[in-house]
Parts: C-alpha cells; structure tokens; sequence
C-alpha cells in the first residue's frame, strides 16, 4: 500500500462518518424556517405539514400580548403584513419580547388554527444598525431605541 | 483631537494604499529603497490609525455627541469603563479596532523581520497593506465612526446593559485579537507561495503568530460563554449560534495547524496542507467577522445590519480566489519530502486529528449555513439548530479527545507492539477505572460514560508523561519532584505547555458531559413559599421566597428576589436574582429590562436562578441545576495557561534578543516576534 492510498484511506475512514453523521442529522433535525404566508401555502397544499415542527419568523401584532395571569402562558398574534394568526407560548418570555418585535416562534400550527410555540425568541428590531436613518428623524430619544452590538 | 483623528483615519488610508503598492513593486523588482519604504508605510499606517483610534477615543469620552457613532452608543451617565469599551461595541468602531490591531501587528511583523526573511518580507508586507487597505476603505466609506450628526442630541442611546457587564468589556478585544492574528501567517503564507519559497523558513515565523491568535481565540470564547451564561440568563453557555460557531470555526483549523505544524517540521510532510489550513483559518475569521458584521445569517447576536457585508463578500471571494489560484500553480513546489509510512503512527495520529478538526470545522459550517443554501438550492429556508451541532459533534469530539490521548503516546513513523504495550496500559487502565466506578455509581448516559472512560484515559496519559519526565530529571539532576517539575516544563514548554492545553481539554470535556444531567425546574412562588426538589447528585434543595424588593442604583432600577436555600436541611444562605432597567440621564427608560442571573457555585454543581417576572408579591423563577460548570471556565483558564507555556520565548533566544538582536519594540509582545 503506498502513502496516496494511505492517505486516503484514512480520510475516508474520517471523512465518511462525518459525512453519513451531517447528512443523518440534517434529516432529523433540519426545521422549516417559514413566514406566515408561507405557512399558510404550504398547509393550504398539504394538510399533513401540521404535524411537522416548524420555525415561523414574524412580528408580534402591537398591543395583542395576554400574560394569563396564574401561570406563565403567553397568548398573542403573529403577522407578515399579509397573515396574522395567534399563537400560545408557555415558558419564560426573554426580556426582550415586547409589542411589534420580530419573533422566531417553534412549534406546530395547530387545527384551531393557533399555533402553539415551544419556544419563543425575540430580537428587538431597533437594535440592528441600520436604524439611524430612522432614528434621526425622530426628535429625541424613544425607549427601546438600542444601539450596540455584539461583536 | 477627533478632526486630527478623523484626518488621520483619510491619510492611514493613503498610507495603506502606498504600503502595498510599493512592497509588492520592490518585491518583484528586488529594490532594496522600495522595500524599506513600504516598510515604512506599514509603521505609518499604524501611527495614523493610532491616531484616528485617539480621535475616536476622545470623542466618546468627552461625550461629544455630534458624532453619530458616540450618540448611537454611549450616554452621559455611563461609567467611563463602558464608554470606552464602546469603542468596538458598534460597527463602524469595531471595523476601525480591528484595522488598529492589524496594523499593530503589522508594524510588529515587519519590524521584528526586517532583517531576516529579506525574499519574503516585501510580499507579507503588501499582503498586509492589502488587508488593511480593505479595512480602512470599508471604515472610510462604508462605516465611518466620524460621521457627524446634522444635529446635536442632548444625550445618546446608551449601551445595551447585557453589554455592560466586565466579561463584555474584554470578550470582544480577545476575539478581536484573535482573529486579526491570523492575517500575518496568511501574509507569510502567501509570500511563500508567491516567492515559492515554501520550506521551513515561513513556518517559523507563522508558528509564533498561528499560537497568539489560537491563545487570544481561545480567551475569547471562553469569555464569550462565561457571558452569555451569566448575562443571558437561558441557563448555558453555548447555543451553536452564528455569531458562536464563527468564532469557533478559525479556531479548529488553528488547532488543526498547531498539530500538522509540527509534522511538517519533523517528517517534512503535510505541506500543502499546512498551506490551506493556514489559509482557511484566516478566511475563516474574516468570514467571522462578515457573519458578525453583516447580519446574513437571522441570528438572536445579528444585532448588526448593513452595508459593509457586500463589502465583506468581495474581500472574501477575492481572497479565496488569490489564494486557490497560487497554490493551483505552485503544487510541484510544496511535494512531500517523506511518506507516511504507517498507519499506525504518531504521524498517522496527527493526521487523524486534523481531519477530525476540519472535519467538525466543516460540519460547524455547513449548518450555519445551512439556511442560506438550502434557499438557494431549494428556494425553502431550512434551520438547523443545537440538535443538529450535537449529533454531529458529539461523536467527533469523543474522537478527538481520545486522539488527545493516543497522539503523545504513540511512536513516530511507526508504532511497535512493545511501543503500544509500554505506553498504553497506564492510561487505558485509569480510563476504564474511572468509567467503571461511574457505571457502578449508577451513571447511565452512555455518551457521559464514554466521555468520563476517555477523559480518564487522556488524564492517564498526561500524569504518565509528566511523571516519565520528572523521575528522568531526579534520576539524571537528581532534582526534588517540584523543582524537577518546573524544570522540566521550562525546558520543553512546546511538549509540556501543550499537555497542559490537553488538560484543560479534559476539563471542558468533563463539564460538557455534566449538562447530560442538568435539570431545569419552572416555579411560582408568593413571599413565604417555598420549593422543594432534587438535584442531579440526589441532594435535597429547599427554596424559600423572601418576597421581591425594588429599589434605583445609579443609572438604573433592580427589582430583586432572594430565595433562602437550604442543602440537604442545612443553611446555606440566599440566591438573589435581579431584573433590572435601565435609565438615561433624563430618567428615560433605555432598552429593555435587563436580567442578572443568581448563581450558587460549587465544584460539582451550580444552582442557577433566573428571575422570569415579578406581578405583585409573585415571583416567576427557574432554577437550574447545572453539574460541573465551573469546570469549563477552570479547563479555559489551564488552556489559557498550557498556551502561555508554549508562546513564551525560550530563555536562550531571550539572552539573544537582549543582547541586541531583536525587538524592543513592545517588549509584552516578545513572545510574539519571530526567532
């Protein structure tokens, strides 16, 4: 056996599993990423995708935010612009989460309609940066308005 | 100041332009007079940017806010710790930090190698210029931290206070200075590959250079995790996000090159591969620092968006396609000079080592990216997420950690039975020792079990090697156990500083395993109640709420809940934990409420609890409980540590360099000039 054989040989006794271990795990835990609209299509074409988990990214409707007050359920609504519908999260909301913030809600759309998250993140829009423009037009300073960056 | 700082920011830019002009011109035509005045531009692109970087720094502590950048980011009533730490919390500054610290090292680099390396020098030297052309002309034009307001505010923003908190103020500057040093093994790379001059001679200078930034990388993910676990509050420290996979990414085919390294300098093999890795890696930070800066993956930390990520794209693209077309031509000169002549062999276990690296470097990346490429292939957004990085790398790790241990162990070229017998039999049996007392313990997570059996295996061979030496130095010097210890780590530190780095290894891995058993409990409770429950040793936990108290500290309000804790029915005093809000120096609320953890810390177990909300006397809580994480932070630190071991200059070289030879330039960053 030469050194080229060799070689590759033990690249492939390396490279293969990584191979089989990424394309396996793609397939089971790859998660749709949709929009609302999207939602919508793909569960107007096939009514089996309520059963599969999905991520939708959203923003929260202003003012539609329930706490229920015993627990720790959260109840509000989603919207693209073009389809709005409600959504129930129970667990800890991050600090983040407030009127008219983008969200990522996890979980399965239910047959009422509401989709029930299992996991919840928010990201405050205003933090992007590319906000200055907007916020020179505003006078003065408005809570919730963040500059800064993780580097 | 700021007007000269802005100036300085314009002529730094000229500079870098001329640097890389007339390095590159001198180079190929072999003018001595060019090279020395690219060299030259090179230490004036660093004064300028130092300039600018004054500039910038007197803007934000005289709170001018007519800039947009200081408006945008500090407040009046900030403490100035922060306000100068803002520095490189915003884009426009953090591209300026990094051209400051590319042209440092730059200066540093050409400095320490103005006489030697008299072929490669002019060609690093443009590389560099190049580089740092880019930075400045995105700082220029794309984010200029001097843009001025048409208007002046009152006060600014603020600083996001998850960013205030100490571990922030320094986890950007190390990952900074990470990244940034892999551009000079990059430049040297392609020097070599131009000149083709491709043999020992770059190596030695990248080596030094390819250890800092591993070290300050290092540094800086460990801070990293050390603040998202008690700033973030969502009970760990690594989420496999963008912004987290991207500072790790540089840091594997550092790791990777650390080892082949060392191959190359013995067996003369692994050459071209040495090349990519030491390519990769510096593509690697500035995609990092793209996937950072440009927001192209939705990501919780994309908290930047804008137009430098075009920018960033081309650098990218144009650099890979520089590089691949270099070594495309130049593949006769980097042919092997030796063949792997075993399978089972020192040198077949390094081999191992760098595959199973890239191989999660290359795993790492292709979920990251996942999202944008299944867009492109498929037109549908598919994420992947910590399930995915799990699978994947959890069997890759175990690989590489017992590769930790067989590497040091086995003989080079190629390994005897006797070999394997002497070397193996002490650490495979503290391995299966410690695996088989857990078992009997009643661990019964398989991946735990494995991990634990390897780390023993791995903690055998480090105390094997240790004592083999330290009994060889009392038998020949006849020197006591610790005196022979020092010793003994003074004269091989690149042997010993690296089993000290594999030490720490152990250590994270022995705390990543611990999470297999952390528990997570959800509680409301009234002033008075009281929670009880099991930890994951079987402990008895007892908490009892004293009810929530608000009151206003300096530039903000803390709402906070102790909890009296009891251990197994004995006191062991409150965990208090905050949310607190922000206020700018007009009593306006600034962003939204901040949480602040309260953490109990023990070596085997953190008690982790979070305020979730408070309504009336009701507190919303979740406890953790989190086996063994102070040990990720102490296996950082031994990394931190074995690393330092290795980078510091041996004391002959250090006789050497006093008696004229070499830098005095910045005699902290000895360690860092090449010998």
């Amino acid at each position: 056996m030469n050194a080229r054989t060799k070689f590759l040989l033990g690249g492939l006794l390396v490279l293969g599993p990584v191979g089989y271990l990424m394309a396996s795990s793609i397939k089971q835990t790859g998660v749709y990423y949709l929009t609302p609209t999207e939602l919508s299509t793909k569960l107007a074409a096939d009514s089996t995708f309520r059963d599969v988990g999905v991520k939708v990214g959203a923003r929260v409707v202003p003012g539609s935010i329930q706490r229920d007050p015993g627990g720790r359920e959260y109840a509000f609504r989603v919207t693209d612009g073009a389809q709005t519908f409600p959504v129930i999260y129970r667990g800890i909301a991050p600090d983040t989460f407030t009127d008219s913030v983008d969200v990522v809600v996890e979980g399965r759309m239910g047959r009422d309609g509401t989709f029930r998250a299992t996991n919840l993140l928010a990201k405050c829009a205003s933090r992007y940066e590319n906000a200055p423009q907007k916020y020179r037009e505003t006078p003065g300073y408005k809570a919730g308005t963040v500059g800064g960056s993780r580097a | 100041m700021i007007v000269v700082g802005e100036l300085a920011l314009w002529i730094a830019l000229v500079m870098a332009a001329w640097a890389t002009t007339i390095s590159f011109a001198g180079g190929a035509l072999r003018r001595s007079d060019l090279i020395a005045s690219g060299r030259r531009a090179i230490y004036a692109t660093f004064a300028m940017v130092l300039t600018a970087s004054m500039g910038l720094w007197t803007a934000l502590l005289t709170r001018d806010f007519s800039l947009e950048y200081v408006a945008g980011h500090i407040s009046a009533n900030m403490p100035n710790v922060y306000v100068f730490t803002a520095f490189w919390s915003g884009q426009a500054g953090s591209m300026l930090f990094w051209a400051l610290i590319l042209s440092l090292y730059s200066a540093i680099a050409v400095y320490s190698n103005r006489e030697r390396n008299q072929v490669l020098l002019p060609y690093a030297a443009g590389t560099l210029g190049a580089i740092l052309l880019f930075f400045l002309a995105t700082t220029c034009f794309k984010a200029n931290p001097f843009t001025r307001l048409d208007w002046t505010p009152m006060d600014g923003r603020g600083m996001n206070p998850q960013l205030q908190n100490p571990g922030m103020a320094i986890h950007p500057p190390n990952l900074y200075l990470g990244y940034v040093a892999t551009a000079i093994p990059f430049a040297f790379a392609i020097a070599a590959l131009i000149t083709r001059r491709l043999d020992a001679e770059w190596l030695a200078v990248v080596r030094r250079w390819s250890l800092l930034s591993w070290f300050f990388l290092t540094v800086g993910i460990v801070l990293g995790m050390w603040w998202a676990y008690v700033e973030l509050g969502w009970g760990g420290y690594w989420a496999w996000d963008p912004v987290e996979n991207a500072s790790f990414l540089p840091w594997l085919t550092g790791t990777a090159f650390l080892h082949s390294i060392m191959i190359q300098e013995k067996r003369g093999m692994l050459r071209k591969w040495n090349v990519v890795l030491v390519v990769m890696t510096f593509l690697l930070s500035i995609f990092g620092t793209f996937i950072t800066r440009s927001g192209v993956i939705e990501s919780v930390h994309s908290f930047a968006q804008s137009p430098v990520g075009s920018w960033f794209a081309a650098f990218f693209f144009l650099s890979t396609g520089a590089t691949i077309y270099l070594v495309a031509t130049r593949l006769r000169n980097l042919e092997a000079k030796a063949e792997l002549e075993s399978m089972v062999s020192r040198e077949a276990a390094f081999l191992y080592n760098n595959l199973v690296l890239v191989g999660i470097a290359f795993a790492v990346l292709w979920g990251t990216l996942f999202p944008i490429l299944s867009e492109w292939v498929r037109a549908e957004k598919i994420t992947v997420g910590p399930p995915f990085f799990n699978a994947v790398n959890r069997p890759l790790g175990l690989l590489l950690l017992a590769l930790t241990g067989i590497g040091p162990l086995i003989a080079w070229r190629k390994a005897s039975t006797a070999n394997l017998k002497r070397q193996f039999v002490l650490p495979a049996a503290c391995g299966l020792l410690l695996g088989g007392l857990l078992a009997a313990l009643g661990m019964e997570r398989g991946y735990a079990l494995v991990t634990y059996t390897l780390s023993g295996f791995v903690a055998g061979t480090i105390l094997q090697e240790f004592y083999k030496g330290v009994n060889a130095r009392r038998s020949i010097h006849g020197e006591s156990i610790p005196r022979g210890f020092v010793r003994l780590v003074a004269r091989n530190r690149r042997r010993y500083g690296g089993y000290i780095v594999h030490a720490g290894i152990v250590m994270l891995f022995a705390a990543f395993a611990g999470l297999a058993f952390r528990s997570e409990h959800d509680i409301t409770l009234r002033t008075g109640q009281q929670f009880e429950t099991n930890d994951p040793y079987g402990h008895h936990w007892r908490f009892i709420s004293q009810g929530a108290s608000t009151d206003k500290r300096f530039n903000r309000v803390v709402t906070s809940v102790s909890l009296e804790t009891y251990r197994d029915g004995k006191p062991i005093g409150f965990i208090t934990s905050e949310k607190r809000q922000y206020f700018d120096s007009a009593e306006r609320p600034t962003f939204e409420p901040s949480t602040e953890v309260g953490i109990r810390t023990t070596a085997k177990l953190d008690t982790y609890v979070v305020l979730a909300g408070v309504r009336g006397d009701v507190a919303e809580l979740r406890v953790t409980f989190n086996p063994l994480v102070i040990w990720v932070w102490l296996g950082g630190a031994l990394m931190a540590v074995g690393g330092l071991i290795v980078m510091w200059p041996q004391a002959e070289r250090r006789r050497t360099r006093q008696a004229g030879y070499v830098s005095v330039l910045a005699p902290a960053h000895t360690a860092v000039s090449t010998s």
